[in-house]
Formats: C-alpha cells, sequence, structure tokens
C-alpha cells in the first residue's frame, strides 16, 4: 500500500525524493478520511517552503484540510492536472495525485520523517 | 453512543460511521458524490431513524397543535401531513418539523435528531389546561428514506401500501416486508420519495430487501454527508445552520408556512408585526463566482463591511459548483447581487442566485 522508498509524516503527507527534487502528495489514509476531492487550491511556482509551511488547502465535499510541506525548498512544479481532475487524489494518491514538487534546501529535513514500515506502525497506532 | 436498529446493516455495507448527535451514524458508504447522483438519477435508501418523533393525543390534541405550529393543521384530515415550525414566543424556532395526522385526536411530530430531548421538554412545558396526553417514544421508532426516482418500483414489490396514487405529504398505514409501518410520501433530497416509519423490533431486513431490490435500478445507500449535499441543492433548512431560535420564518423565506388567518399561536404576535414593519434580512441562495468552497460560518462581506456569516455552504456534486444559503440585509437580497465571502486569508466573489438551485423534472 505505501511505497518503500517514500517518505511519510504524522499529518499523512508523503515525500518521493530524486536527486534535489521532493515530490509531496497526502497519504492513502488521508485521502480516504477526506473523501471525494473537489478543489485543491496550489502554490504558485517559485514560491519557497518552510518545513511544515502551509503548501495550500484540499477541498472535498465535507471538509478543507490543509496540506504541509514536509521539507524546506522552492516550488518547482505544480500538478496543474488536478484543477481538472481532483479526483486523481483519491484514485491514486501515491502516483498521478502528486500536488508539488520542491527543489529541496536541506536534505537533512528527510530525516525527521518515518519510513514505509513506520507509518504504517502509526496508522495502527490511530485506528488501535 | 445509541445506535439505531440497522447499525449492522451499514456496517456489513462498509459504511463510514461518525458520531452525530449523540448517535453512531452513517455519513458515507461508497463516497458522498456517487451517492448524491444515485440519489437524483435513480434511488438513495437512508437511515434516518436518529429523527425524533413525539406523539400528541386526546380531546385537544388539534388545538396544542395549533397552539405551537404556526400552520394550519386544522386543514389537515387523517393521512395527511404538513411542514411547519415548532415556534418560540418570539416568533423564532425551536425546530421544524412535520406533522402527521393520523387520527382526529393523533398527531405524530417529526422532529430533528439534534432537537429531539429539547423539543419534547419545551411542548411538555407549553401543555398547561390543554386536554392531551404526550410521549417521545423516539427511541422505539425506525425510520428509512427510500428517495429518487425508482423509489416506487423498488418499494412496491413489498408493500400492500399502493404507492402510486400516494400524493405528496400523505401517509398509510401498511405492512413493509409483513412488518407493521406507516408510510409517508415525504422526504428530505428534492426527490419524489417515501419515509418509512416501523416500531418492530428487527426491521433490519427492511434495509437489506430495499439494497437487493434496488440494486437493478442502480440504488445506493446514502450517509448524512449526502444527505447535507441533497437538501441543501433542494433549499431545504437545516435546523442550527439556516434555521434557529433567532431567525423567524418569515426571514428564513418560509412564510408560506405561517397562516395568520387561523388564529393563535406562539409568536404568533411578533410575527404580525414583522409581517407589517418589513423583515430587515432575508435567507438567500449564493454561488461562488470566484473558485473555492464557501462553508458554514465563513464571514459574509456586503459594500466591503462584514454582514453575518455563510448558513449553509457546500460544493454541489449535480452543479459541480460552491451553492450556499446566507440571511442577506433586505435591499442586497436581489438575484444578481454580487456579494463577498472571506474564505481563509482571501476574500472571494459570490451572487444570489434563483433558488431552489435544484427542482425535479419529473
Amino acid at each position: 500500500m505505501y511505497p518503500n522508498n517514500y517518505h511519510y509524516t504524522k499529518d499523512h503527507e508523503w515525500v518521493a525524493v530524486n536527486g534535489d527534487t521532493a515530490t509531496v502528495g497526502i497519504t492513502d489514509y488521508a485521502q480516504n478520511h477526506l473523501g471525494d476531492v473537489v478543489y485543491i487550491e496550489l502554490p504558485a511556482v517559485g514560491k519557497h517552503l518552510d518545513v511544515h509551511q502551509t503548501i495550500g488547502s484540499i477541498e472535498s465535499v465535507k471538509a478543507v484540510s490543509e496540506v504541509f510541506s514536509p521539507v524546506s525548498g522552492e516550488v518547482v512544479e505544480a500538478n496543474i492536472e488536478l484543477n481538472n481532475s481532483p479526483e486523481a487524489v483519491n484514485q491514486d494518491p501515491h502516483g498521478k495525485g502528486w500536488i508539488i514538487r520542491l527543489k529541496m534546501k536541506n536534505k537533512g529535513d528527510l530525516q525527521a520523517l518515518m519510513s514505509a514500515a513506520d507509518y504504517e506502525k502509526y496508522l495502527e497506532g490511530l485506528e488501535a | 453512543m445509541k445506535q439505531t436498529r440497522f447499525n449492522a446493516n451499514h456496517r456489513r455495507l462498509g459504511a463510514k460511521m461518525i458520531e452525530f448527535c449523540g448517535w453512531d451514524m452513517p455519513v458515507e458508504y461508497k463516497g458522498i458524490i456517487d451517492e448524491h447522483i444515485a440519489c437524483r438519477t435513480a434511488a438513495g435508501l437512508f437511515d434516518v431513524s436518529h429523527m425524533g418523533e413525539i406523539h400528541v393525543t386526546g380531546k385537544d390534541a388539534l388545538a396544542f397543535v395549533q397552539h405551537i405550529s404556526p400552520n394550519d393543521a386544522a386543514r389537515l384530515s387523517p393521512g395527511m401531513i404538513q411542514y411547519t415550525a415548532l415556534m418560540t414566543a418570539k416568533g423564532t424556532y425551536v425546530d421544524d418539523m412535520l406533522v402527521y395526522c393520523l387520527h382526529p385526536e393523533f398527531y405524530l411530530l417529526v422532529v430533528n435528531a439534534a432537537n429531539t430531548d429539547k423539543d419534547y421538554a419545551y411542548i411538555v412545558a407549553q401543555k398547561g389546561a390543554f386536554q392531551i396526553g404526550l410521549d417521545n417514544p423516539s427511541d422505539r421508532y425506525s425510520q428509512l428514506a427510500l428517495q429518487g426516482r425508482k423509489a416506487i418500483a423498488i418499494l412496491q414489490p413489498m408493500t400492500d401500501v399502493v404507492l402510486a396514487p400516494m400524493k405528496s405529504f400523505t401517509c398509510a398505514f401498511g405492512k413493509v416486508l409483513g412488518k407493521e409501518c406507516l408510510v409517508s410520501r415525504t422526504g428530505y433530497t428534492g426527490e419524489d420519495g417515501f419515509e418509512i416509519y416501523t416500531l418492530d423490533r428487527e426491521p433490519g431486513p427492511i434495509w437489506d430487501a430495499i439494497i437487493e431490490s434496488g440494486k437493478p435500478y442502480g440504488l445506493q445507500p446514502v450517509g448524512l454527508g449526502a444527505r447535507d449535499t441533497l437538501r441543501l441543492e433542494a433549499k431545504l433548512p437545516l435546523y442550527g445552520n439556516d434555521i434557529d431560535d433567532t431567525t423567524t420564518p418569515l426571514e428564513a423565506d418560509f412564510k408560506w408556512i405561517v397562516k395568520f388567518k387561523k388564529g393563535e399561536f406562539l409568536g404568533c404576535d411578533v410575527l404580525v408585526r414583522q409581517n407589517e414593519q418589513g423583515i430587515s434580512r432575508k435567507l438567500v441562495g449564493f454561488e461562488l463566482v470566484d473558485r473555492g468552497i464557501a462553508r458554514p460560518h465563513y464571514p459574509v462581506y456586503v459594500g466591503g463591511v462584514q454582514a453575518g456569516q455563510v448558513a449553509s455552504g457546500t460544493f454541489s456534486p449535480l452543479f459541480k459548483k460552491s451553492l450556499g444559503l446566507v440571511y442577506l440585509p433586505i435591499g442586497q437580497t436581489a438575484v444578481g447581487t454580487e456579494f463577498e465571502i472571506g474564505i481563509r486569508d482571501k476574500r472571494v466573489r459570490a451572487k444570489v442566485v434563483p433558488t431552489p438551485f435544484y427542482k425535479r423534472n419529473y
């Protein structure tokens, strides 16, 4: 369910790293809790984000929630496909439902994040 | 937490459950949008057993209902139903409710789950010298709502109540799947459909039978999430959002439930005066012009000045945009009037649109 090479936060974001670039999205657990996603407010390319700064908001039919940046860096791409098909966040949260790509400022930020195994344990704790 | 008698049925279907007014209720099964569209295009089945049922019986039953309600219950004969308010002496809402005339000396009041205990205490306090019996058997009632254009086709094979000739806002006693029920042609979705009340201790099989019988027609079970989006598209008010003890039926655009000529009722004098002097605000429908979703309590700005907050607001699965209801000052309520809504750190444009947003065409 949760890709092994991704890093995870307690707020249910994931990060996939490729060189200096970090792709960020929300986890399957998060999309399942949100329900049908209908609108995503994306940040401008070029915006600098600190760790835990708000990337944008995700609106589902029933609620709105904020997405926080797991790492610091500059936004190099936002997934504008989500403007037309926000349901990708529900259907493929770890793939086509990605939200932004960042040029990472400090790779050390990753050390504070969880592995897939740790994240799954964390989820078990939440559901217990 | 209280459970309805359909709790196991919901869990078998994999519903997401939430606490709602002290009840363990399904919020969604397959997803709000799917459930909403299924109800609009085919049929939806809702467990609404959390609703409250209050009995008013005896010689003065009609006179008492007339006292607490602004609508004219004298127009009801047995088998007829009326939408109305439970009124404060200030002309505001204790709740909104349906009044079922079951017998000249037996009226059934159906009230909101969130308000059942408050309403019953209030009603008991109004009893005075009326020769009536009052009872709150809400926990003994189970209630299902089968809504949508396929409702008759799905329900008729399992009931002896002849459904097609039933008029809107009428009810009949009969059997559903062999169990004694009260079936009414009512609902909270803007669709045609029925609500089924029963005191049977094991009504679960009725749920399963409707789900099975409905499958070929595209019926889906519907949770509280889509119940809210469906009722909002039809501009059916929700107590706590659109109406409460600070709002009057005239302000809520429900003048038609106030029958000024029927004689005294609680709050009558206030409403007569308000009707003569004119209201200063009115509940209207809006849609967002800019992107975003307006939700309850978001601030509303008219001419740049804060003028209240969003009453109801959600994403409309049918129209695929942000719709809602808001009280605006009289003079700013005409269709097309633009105003602003604060969404987090931004102000976005909204405009008044005609309501109901959705009206069925069959």
